[in-house]
């Protein structure tokens, strides 16, 4: 009895901590990032008021922390607001959908591995909430159910543009699924594993996916199939990312809720907290997705240059903590992959929506599909004689060839009907 | 109206792949960002930047000094060298008024007055600073050089009335301006 | 007046074609129109649709020709020699030689055959000339002269003026700000010697004590010594006057007028139904003006009558219905809703017989008001109604003897030759206690009818409708604040039978109501119908269909310039001399 109690304990403290303490306030953090950097890279300021005004009581300076308080205030602000349900929505399914952004999103967190496993007195403990072998079909059929969020607040505030929002985020999320799931595979493959503790414990001990350059705990050129796996592993990285940020709803594929056109997207007719929490939800998805990025392409919570089994190993007495450096690295991967959604936000023009689609469908789909091949061609090369080798390259070049060549006609005969 | 067909731009295939205009973005953004953090944005030094970007730290830093020559603040009232208050009550500056800012009550000046040679000037000159776009109109319409924008840009209150400027604010703020065209004086 | 002569009358000359008819071909800017033997040249150009800028002509006063702004250049055919052909165009008219000499349109007339050019390197270069000559002396006033904005002279200088002055000595100084009558002030800077009101009140008003002293550049306009302008027209000299010499002590400095929005509506202080626009903003009425209308007023109208509207928004002005307290020994009025006033009127109403109510209405009542004054006289079942007669002197011009505006109305819609003979017998019902309840619609009776505080305080019941505070109403038990005559739309039939219309050119003022919704309400409350007029036009339908001389008429059909009904036989004095004067060729217009 007291064991499972002491289970439960630990599950509890790491949802506790994991979730609330480390992820949760990654979102305000992120929007205050958000702010500062496209202020920065926009010749402004941003934010840096907020503090404690000391000119009040009687000091020479005001304390403000860089602005760092801003999105305490921001929420403060939001709490305070009215929070108001217009008439003509349907209130169940209003009040339903922002829970139902936030929720998918936080409860991916519990798969995703944040620190080599620490352990006190003998009992060690992975830092990872539930430690799945399905790792991330769970976190893709989980996140995907985020879509209905955005889709029941568009189409229960009974409101055009909300509604146009929640339609255009139906069709691009369930368009970017399929070269997100497909991209993936090959990593899959390649591991042999759905467990992302072993993942980036492979990765921690033989490098990298995208920076194979130490093996075994020490620096080393890869072995050719390795390398060679490199390219559709890069292949990979590019359309999973690409599809990570028009799952997230963000620049250049933030058309549900594209200002331009559709007012304020699905959220238009909320405000106060329920908007919030829509605010919430898509920065939550953007760490969860930077998050799933590192832990899949770039080592998770890994150091790299062999050195992750020398962290391992640090201990004061009986207790190893290592796992908290390796968690420290982690947030630091985590926060510089926000930075570049960021810069990716203040750089790249909003697609326009057929452009998004066929992106999706005509190039990422096809491109995820081929890749898949290529990473199976590479990953059995070395049981295969040579001739089924190069009979495999040629088909899959054919392949690639008519696959290319379909698009290309495909296009065409657009071009006839539309004249 | 002709129509005009435009020609999209033929793209090469590393056009077409995009890749090159993103990196290009990111450093450009990126360049900014630097630049910022360096105190080292373009017209940083001329629009008197608080060291980060090109941005003046409002309440510490003021405008004041930067301020130039044509810079359109709070309109205002102005009197001539003798004190005589220019303005007739024409209405010209209510009529061009885009926000409908000015509302004048017209009257006679009375005969014992000693400018009553001009017999008209205005009995109330309302101004409503929250309507009122700064656009200069009233200045360019009035034919007797009597409203002016001022540098006053710290127009501000607790109440919509405190926000009404009246005709003893207006002269408050304009002051006398001296070296006008004098019409009403002894000659003519 | 077509210049492409019918097949069938190819054969003649244009010239012989319009002597049938009494007419001259005139070309005027290129374009042969025909007009009567006589016409002034500047009015055969307005008739052509063809603007000739002039201040001293007007078309109902004659022209002296002195300010030459309407300079034209004008052509005739040579004379052939003796026993010569003049030789003709394809359309069959004479060869037109241009004279180097301008004439002016106002005073000269037209010929056959005669050209007429109104555009032009001469005619430009004559107007440009009088302009700057006209602004020689005329003072930078612009901003504090009431008439910027309807100014002539403005108008014309930027249209045919220099734009800049090339005159460098010093301007000629003239009385200002001079107190001529207890109307009108003279600025004698401003004015451009056009002389239109000094012919107006000699020819017009028939009191000419206007004249101009002096000579040429200091020629001045004076009023004569010992006498004022202040005739009850001298308001119209400030209309006519193209510049802003003269103008009105009522509208000075009140409001510029390009601020003012216009409604067309009639006047309703005597029988005759003056024509005028009146200038609004904002709800408040700033001045008012005569509208041009040849059957009924010309282009004039009565001081009088022009500045009687001011009551309008006074402190006398009832904006909310009031119930009289009567537990309190002072007659004082609370306010109360529309709906608990009308239905208290109507219960109280209905508490008396009909035989002893009685209903007094008033000839300034509209058409409609008064049609509703029927149908509630018929709903009470009541035989006492009348209005007030209210007659004084008439003028010899446009002012009538009865100064109420719709009497003939009054007349055919009560179907009575004298809508007035019942208020003695209701007088005398009051004072001997047959008559108890009284409705007055619009009527002071004791300032006007002679009722007596005495007479009034004996009856159970009064209610009143009015739109200023008045004796009446102060012994009244109900008030019920109603619209003046500028706030409300309806139509009225002048003395000499001509039904006009007027036009709301403000909303009531507080919650006044129309006077035919308070009847309408009054008379629903009464019956305890469902109420089916929502317009004053359904009021008007109902009217039409239910007295004759209204058959087939809406509202809308009166126009702006009304309908003669019905022949009277009244005739305006100001019009019978008017016509004369044209009759004598003095006018043209």
């Amino acid at each position: 009895m007291p064991e499972i109690i002491f289970q439960i304990a630990i599950i509890v403290t790491k949802i506790v901590i994991l979730t609330f303490m480390v992820v949760l306030p990654l979102v305000p953090l992120s929007v205050y990032f958000e702010r500062r950097f496209s202020a920065i890279i926009q010749d402004r300021v941003g934010p840096n008021r907020v503090g404690i005004p000391l000119t009040l009581l009687g000091f020479k300076k005001d304390f403000h922390f860089f602005g760092l308080i801003q999105p305490i205030a921001d929420g403060l602000k939001l709490f305070l607001k009215e929070d108001f349900t217009p008439n003509h929505v349907r209130k169940a399914f209003y009040w339903m959908a922002p829970a139902l952004t936030v929720v998918p999103a936080l409860i991916t967190v519990c798969v995703v591995p944040f620190g080599s496993p620490i352990s006190i007195f003998g009992h060690s403990e992975k830092l990872v909430i539930a430690d799945l072998d399905i790792g991330p079909l769970f976190i893709f059929s989980v996140a995907s159910l985020s879509v209905y969020g955005i889709t029941l607040a568009g189409w229960s505030s009974n409101s055009k543009f909300p509604f146009i929002g929640g339609v255009r985020s139906t069709a691009q999320m369930i368009s970017y699924e399929i070269a997100l799931g497909l991209s993936i595979i090959p990593v899959l493959m390649y591991y042999g594993d759905l467990n992302l503790s072993t993942i980036v414990q492979q990765q921690a001990d033989h490098g990298w996916l995208l920076l194979p350059l130490w093996k075994n705990g020490h620096l080393g050129l890869p072995d050719l199939n390795t390398a060679l796996f490199w390219f559709p592993a890069a292949i990979a990285f590019l359309i999973f990312t690409i599809s990570i940020f028009a799952e997230t709803n963000r620049m250049p594929f933030d058309l549900p809720e594209c200002e331009t056109e559709l007012v304020g997207g699905y959220h238009t007719e909320y405000s106060s907290m329920k908007f919030a929490m829509f605010f919430m939800g898509e920065y939550a998805a953007m760490v969860i997705g930077s998050a799933l990025i590192i832990t899949l392409f770039l080592g998770g919570w890994s150091i790299g240059f062999g050195l992750d089994a020398w962290v391992s190993d640090l201990h004061i007495g009986d207790i190893y903590f290592g796992g908290l450096i390796h968690m420290g690295c982690f947030l630091t991967k985590l926060l510089a992959f926000i930075l570049f959604f960021i810069l990716v936000r203040w750089t790249v023009p909003r697609f326009r929506y057929d452009q998004l689609m066929k992106l999706g469908w005509v190039v990422f789909f096809e491109a995820a599909l081929i890749n898949v091949f290529l990473a199976a061609l590479i990953v059995a090369a070395p049981q295969l004689k040579s001739v089924i080798i190069t009979s495999g390259a040629v088909l899959l070049l054919i392949v690639t060839a008519a696959v290319i060549w379909v698009a290309k006609v495909s296009e065409d005969t657009t071009k006839v009907l539309r004249a | 109206m002709a129509i005009v067909k435009l020609q999209r731009p033929k793209l090469n295939f590393g056009e077409k792949i995009y890749f090159g205009a993103l990196i290009k973005g990111f450093f450009l953004t990126m360049s900014h960002a630097i630049k910022t953090l360096r105190g080292k944005s373009v017209g940083a030094e001329s629009l008197a930047s608080s060291g980060l970007g090109i941005t003046m730290q409002f309440p510490e830093q003021r405008w004041d000094e930067h301020m130039p020559e044509y810079y359109r603040g709070a309109p205002a009232l102005v009197t001539d060298e003798q004190g005589r208050e220019r303005c007739v009550s024409c209405q010209l500056c209510e009529f061009i008024c885009p926000p409908k800012a000015i509302k004048i009550t017209p009257s006679e000046i009375p005969s014992d007055d000693p400018w009553a040679k001009v017999e008209k000037r205005p009995l109330e000159f309302d101004i409503d600073m929250i309507r009122c776009i700064y656009c200069g109109m009233c200045e360019e319409v009035c034919p007797e050089q009597a409203i002016y924008l001022r540098k006053d840009y710290l127009i501000t209150g607790l109440k919509r009335a405190d926000m009404v400027h009246d005709k003893k604010k207006l002269y408050e703020i304009g002051g006398t301006r001296v070296g006008l065209v004098n019409k009403w004086n002894e000659l003519k | 007046m077509s210049d492409t002569p019918s097949a069938t009358a190819e054969m003649k000359s244009p010239k012989s074609q319009a002597a049938e008819k009494g007419l001259v071909n005139v070309q005027i800017d290129g374009v042969w129109h025909q007009f009567p033997k006589g016409t002034r040249m500047i009015e055969a150009c307005r008739q052509a649709e063809v603007i000739v800028p002039h201040y001293c002509y007007h078309p109902k006063l004659t022209s002296p020709g002195n300010c030459r702004m309407c300079l034209v250049q004008i052509g005739m055919p040579p004379r052939p020699a003796p026993g010569q052909e003049a030789p003709l165009d394809e359309n069959g008219y004479e060869a037109i030689v241009w004279t180097p000499r301008p004439v002016i349109a106002c005073a000269n007339t037209v010929s056959e055959n005669m050209g007429i050019r109104t555009r032009g390197d001469l005619v430009e270069k004559c107007r440009e000339g009088v302009m700057e000559f006209l602004l020689i002396n005329h003072p930078l006033d612009c901003p504090i002269c009431d008439q910027a904005g309807e100014c002539r002279l403005q108008e014309q200088s930027v249209q045919h003026g220099r734009g800049i002055s090339r005159f460098v000595d010093m301007k000629v100084k003239k009385p200002k700000n001079v107190d001529i009558g207890p109307r009108i002030r003279l600025d004698d800077e401003r004015c451009i010697m056009c002389s239109r009101c000094i012919r107006f009140m000699d020819e017009v008003a028939g009191d000419p004590v206007l004249g101009f002293t002096q000579r040429g550049t200091h020629t001045t306009l004076t009023v004569h010594p010992d006498r004022l302008l202040d005739s009850n027209y001298s308001l119209n000299t400030a209309d006519i006057c193209p510049v802003g010499a003269l103008t009105s002590n009522d509208f000075r400095f009140q409001m510029r007028v390009w601020f003012l929005k216009e409604t067309p509506t009639i006047d309703v202080n005597c029988g005759t139904g003056t024509n005028i626009t009146v200038w609004t903003r904002e709800n408040k009425i700033h001045r008012i003006t005569p509208r041009l209308n040849d059957e009924v007023n010309s282009a004039w109208m009565p001081d009088s009558h022009r500045l009687n509207f001011h009551f309008i928004d006074s402190e006398a002005r009832l904006t909310e219905p009031l119930t009289r307290i009567t537990d309190t020994p002072s007659a004082t009025f609370q306010p109360i809703t529309w709906n608990s006033a009308i239905s208290h009127a109507a219960a109280q109403t209905k508490a008396i017989p009909a035989a002893q109510t009685a209903i007094i209405a008033s000839g300034r009542m509209t058409n409609e008001e008064l049609f509703l004054t029927r149908t509630l006289a018929a709903e009470i079942g009541t035989h006492h109604l009348s209005l007030v007669p209210r007659f004084a002197d008439a003028d010899a011009l446009l002012v009538a003897a009865d100064r109420n505006p719709n009497t003939t109305g009054a007349k055919m819609i009560f179907g009575t030759d004298d809508p007035y003979e019942k208020l003695d017998s209701i007088r005398d019902g009051v004072r001997n206690g047959s008559i108890r309840s009284l409705i007055i619609l619009g009527e002071d009776v004791i300032t006007d009818a002679n009722f007596t505080d005495t007479d009034l305080g004996k009856l159970d019941f009064l209610l009143q409708t009015s739109v200023l505070a008045n004796p009446t109403a102060n012994q009244a038990q109900i008030v019920l604040p109603s619209a003046a005559f500028a706030e409300k739309r309806g139509s009225m039939v002048n003395l000499s039978g001509r039904l006009q219309r007027l036009n709301r050119a403000v909303e009531p003022q507080g919650q006044s109501h129309d006077d035919w919704e308070i009847l309408r309400d009054f008379i629903l409350a009464l019956s305890g119908d469902k109420n089916e007029v929502y317009h004053i036009e359904d009021v008007f339908k109902a009217l039409a269909e239910n007295v004759t001389a209204f058959n087939g008429l809406t509202l809308s059909k009166i126009g702006h310039q009304g309908i003669e009904i019905v022949d009277t036989g009244y005739q305006i004095p100001l019009l019978t001399n008017e016509r004369a004067r044209q009759a004598a060729g003095l006018i043209n217009g």
